[in-house]
């Protein structure tokens, strides 16, 4: 009898002594948000444009980690789709849009502006600078094209201009495959 | 020199030479060119900032942009002559993108700004021999362009132990480098006591490939006695790479990922050090180099001592071309070099050579084929990289995997697509691959970047937010404070009101004031006089004081007068005060009646709720009454003129029939209805005339302003001159803005005033 009361007195303070360590890591070790909605986010173009349907990047982030799909991002196109498949360990899909845009940045062709400052409250960056009833304009560095500015524009003065290549942001082709062979050096190599 | 040891580099590749096209002529000077282009990026670094404006007329070496930064160059006039534009122009990359770039048209005379030798360099401190250099424009000769002053400067920490000179020239055709050591090693070698000055190395080492036997004996005259060491290294390709020379030269290698002045190495290249001479001892900037123009595309291959913005085709042409034989025009060397995609690209700053190569010279690769692993690659590879595995990862896109196989050390040599036996082209592979990287971090980058700009927005919108809450709260306290105080003191009103009144009835009237300020003025006047007779009395004081004593009886009478007649006066002066108290009374009333209704209100009243209801009710009835005294006292004050109000009246009525008749005017109503209106504003304006005439207030001066309504096209006409002289204003103010567009806007303002002058007129 007193054997089976020690066994059962042993386990019951094994178990509070389990307790009391689970409960301290709890509240000591606390997780504060999601890690998995962090690494997501990082993942993420950050333009903020909202396409993917969530006031932001962000709380996309949190619905993917929440199970969303991961396809949704037409700013980051394909290769986000991709890191964010490799990360979950799911498989990508096709984008959930037309195709993927090149990047863009606003453009306020500033002699029809009227100082209204509706695209600089609808800017999620600070990217537009002006006053009321001053003109107001783009800072191109910190754009993200995220087209946010252009429909609150009264009057329609606000374009989306491609981002072309330059000097500086030029890179090398990557050359055909060994044995991809253009027409005229398949005639020569024949 | 002390050692002639060197030590051996990994890899490598013996390439045929082709050095004798160009090494057996001295270095001449092309003839000038009518039109020089000076791309504001000839640099590693930021783009140069122009600091002339087309139609300046610079001399040659007269600064016409300044460095942008620490990591840019200034760039000077060639020659003399006058700034013809600042725009887009054709660029040497292989992208063929046009770059932004100062044209200046030479005016033939070649003629010097004043120029500024420093001899005495020695005399100088570091820190102004540097911005000599740094104002001299100069950057790497050698084919990579960093600012020369910047790295000199770069370096606090590692100081640079060991001074390399880079005289290896390894690529197979070029032989600027060989040519200038051989006829300017004078010159070569003062400008490496200046950098030796500089840096204050330990030692100097100049490394020289074993084939350019007269650079290195020229060299070895010039040098004599002083420090420096000049070293024979074998030849082989690529010994010239500035990593690969510090191995050779000295047998350490440059970390992965590092610098040479990491391991206390500064490497610059020959020609660098005769600019550098140029710049400090003669204040000449660096506005020309030595050029190699080679390939068998040309009739007389040679070096020349070429300006900087000297187009491509000018050299070419003096080197002889034959456009027929020309198949890849190469700028750089054939290794490393790129091919122009047109002629009309000016010579830059990193520009060593041009090859003008023909198809047998240079024949088109082979297509490549499937990688066969045979490891060539790998074993020449100057990087110690494994260029196959690198191919591969390339191919997959696999970045991760590229980093850590060190692509970023690849120096793009070559090699291994040189000894490739399956003709890949690894090189492009690599060069594309390491801008894909670039791009994908630039765009992590500017993502992180955007982000915490989006974080920190919504961070100050919430607390904007928070701001505007509690400036809410506060107001809202602020008017419950109010609104208590008011009500405490309304307790009071009554009395106070009342006591008020009374107070102004007997107020004096300003008469009374006036009489009993005199009357008390002259007491004291008689009052001195009095005590100045007591102490000296003469006749004369004495009749003044008689004076001042009538004076002052005629006051006192003047005023017991004024008060006889107060109770009139005061009757009229407390008029506006009977108004008040109307409106005191009635505002009483009011509350009272508030109080009362809310205390009726309350379903269950205690005692001392009943009875101060009675009390308010007593109180109602007593401000009421007062309330109706003070009216009929008010009704009974002589009302304003009649006049007046009827003058009101007839104006406003006047105006109303007037914006009817504008509307029905508007609207297109029909005639009779117009007519009515108009009747109805005439009528009205007669009836202001009468009131005009009976009030007692001086008739208006019209002025009667031009209300016509303005026709369709005079307001088209009037647009169009405001918008043309606006333009115009535009134009002007913007300094750079074309003359014959001025002409052009002036002449259409001068057109709209015309014609609206015409339709005026008609």
């Amino acid at each position: 009898m007193s054997a089976v009361l020690i066994a059962v007195l042993a386990l019951l303070a094994l178990c509070l002594v389990c307790g009391a360590i689970l409960g301290f890591a709890a509240v000591r070790f606390r997780v504060e948000g999601n890690p998995i909605a962090e690494q997501i986010n990082a993942l993420l173009p950050q333009t903020q444009c909202g396409q993917c349907g969530y006031p932001g990047c962000k709380p996309y982030a949190e619905a993917i980690a929440g199970g969303d799909k991961i396809n949704k991002c037409p700013p980051g196109g394909e290769s986000t789709i991709q890191a964010l498949a490799d990360l979950l360990d799911v498989e990508p899909e096709p984008l959930d849009a037309e195709g993927e845009v090149p990047p863009r940045v606003a453009y306020i062709r500033e002699a029809e502006c009227i100082g209204c400052t509706k695209c600089i409250q609808a800017c999620p960056v600070d990217a537009i600078v002006g006053a009321a009833k001053q003109m107001h304009t783009v800072i191109v560095a910190e754009c993200t094209g995220c087209d946010l500015c252009v429909e609150p524009c009264p009057v329609d003065c606000i374009d989306m201009i491609e981002v072309g290549r330059d000097l500086r942001s030029w890179q090398w082709e990557q050359p055909l495959l060994p044995g991809q062979m253009i027409a005229s050096d398949r005639e020569q190599a024949a | 020199m002390t050692s002639l040891s060197v030590w051996d580099m990994h890899g490598g590749i013996h390439p045929p030479e082709r050095k004798e096209l160009t090494n057996r002529t001295p270095i001449q000077r092309p003839t000038l060119p009518a039109r020089l282009i000076l791309p504001l990026a000839q640099h590693l670094g930021a783009p140069a900032e122009p600091c002339v404006t087309p139609g300046d007329r610079v001399l040659k070496g007269q600064k016409i942009a300044d460095a942008a930064g620490v990591f840019s160059a200034p760039v000077h006039a060639p020659t003399s002559g006058v700034v013809r534009s600042i725009g887009p122009q054709p660029y040497p990359h292989a992208s063929g993108m046009a770059s932004e770039a100062i044209v200046i048209d030479s005016d033939g005379q070649d003629q010097w700004t004043t120029l500024q030798p420093h001899s005495d360099f020695r005399s100088m401190a570091p820190a102004d021999l540097l911005e000599l250099i740094r104002q001299a424009g100069i950057s790497g000769l050698g084919g990579a362009g960093f600012p020369t002053a910047a790295k000199l400067a770069a370096p606090t920490a590692p100081r640079a132990r060991v001074l390399i000179i880079n005289g290896a020239e390894c690529e197979p055709y070029i032989t600027a480098d060989d040519l200038l050591m051989r006829e300017k090693a004078m010159e070569l070698v003062a400008g490496i006591e200046i950098l030796a000055h500089l840096i204050q190395p330990e030692r100097v080492l100049i490394g020289i490939e074993d084939n350019k036997p007269e650079a290195i004996e020229a060299v070895r005259a010039a040098v004599g006695e002083r420090e420096f060491q000049v070293r024979s290294i074998p030849t082989r390709y690529p010994s010239g790479g500035e990593k690969q020379l510090i191995q050779i030269l000295t047998g350490e290698e440059v970390p992965s990922g590092g610098l040479p002045i990491d391991i206390g190495m500064l490497c610059q290249n020959v020609g660098t050090c005769v600019a550098v001479h140029d710049a400090v001892l003669l204040g000449k900037p660096l506005i020309s180099r030595i050029t190699t123009l080679t390939g068998e595309a040309l009739a007389r291959p040679m070096n020349v001592d070429a300006l900087i913005g000297t187009p491509v085709e000018n050299l070419l042409e003096f080197a002889g071309l034959d456009a027929s034989k020309l198949n890849r025009l190469i700028m750089g060397g054939p290794m490393m070099g790129f091919t122009l995609p047109s002629t009309d690209v000016p010579l830059i700053k990193t520009t060593n050579c041009l090859l003008a190569s023909t198809l047998t010279e240079l024949p088109p690769p082979p297509p490549a084929l499937p990688c066969i692993r045979c490891g060539e690659c790998a074993d020449v590879c100057p990087a110690s990289l494994l260029p196959q595995q690198l191919h591969f990862f390339a191919l997959g896109q696999q970045h991760d995997q590229l980093k850590a196989y060190n692509l970023f050390d690849c120096i793009e040599c070559g090699a291994c697509a040189y000894v490739c036996p399956s003709n890949i082209a690894l090189v492009q592979y690599y060069r594309a691959a390491k801008g894909e990287i670039r791009t994908l971090e630039q765009k992590q980058h500017k993502a992180e970047h955007s982000r915490q700009r989006f974080e920190w927005r919504q961070e100050r919108l919430r607390r904007a937010e928070q701001q505007k809450e509690a400036d809410r709260k506060a107001r809202a306290e602020r008017a419950a404070q109010a609104k208590a105080a008011q009500t405490q003191s309304s307790a009071v009103t009554p009395d106070d009101a009342v006591a008020r009144i009374q107070a102004s009835k007997t107020a004096l009237s300003d008469e009374q004031k006036k009489r009993k300020i005199e009357a008390s003025m002259a007491h004291v006047a008689l009052k001195k006089a009095e005590k100045q007779l007591a102490t000296h009395a003469t006749a004369e004081l004495e009749a003044q004081v008689a004076a001042l004593r009538e004076a002052a009886a005629k006051a006192q009478q003047a005023l017991a007068e004024a008060t006889a007649t107060a109770p009139q006066t005061t009757g009229a002066a407390t008029r506006p005060t009977d108004d008040d108290a109307v409106k005191k009374a009635k505002i009483e009333a009011a509350m009272l009646r508030a109080q009362l209704r809310k205390l009726e209100s309350m379903e269950s009243r205690d005692e001392q709720q009943q009875a101060e209801l009675a009390h308010l009710q007593a109180r109602l009835a007593n401000a009421e009454q007062t309330l109706a005294g003070a009216q009929q006292n008010a009704s009974a004050e002589p009302s304003r003129p009649v006049g007046d109000e009827a003058l009101k009246k007839a104006k406003i009525s006047l105006a109303m029939r007037r914006a009817e008749l504008n509307k029905a005017e508007k609207t297109g109503a029909d005639e009779a209805e117009l007519s009515k209106l108009r009747d109805g504003l005439a009528k009205a304006e007669q009836a202001l005339h009468a009131a005009e005439q009976t009030s007692a207030k001086p008739a208006p001066e019209l002025v009667r302003t031009d209300k016509r309504p303005v026709s369709e096209q005079a307001r088209a006409l009037k647009t169009e001159v405001a918008f043309a002289r606006a333009d115009l204003r535009r134009l002007e103010r913007d300094a750079v803005s074309d003359a014959a567009l001025v002409e052009a806007a002036r002449r259409r303002l001068d057109e709209a005033e015309r014609k609206l002058q015409e339709h005026t007129d008609s």
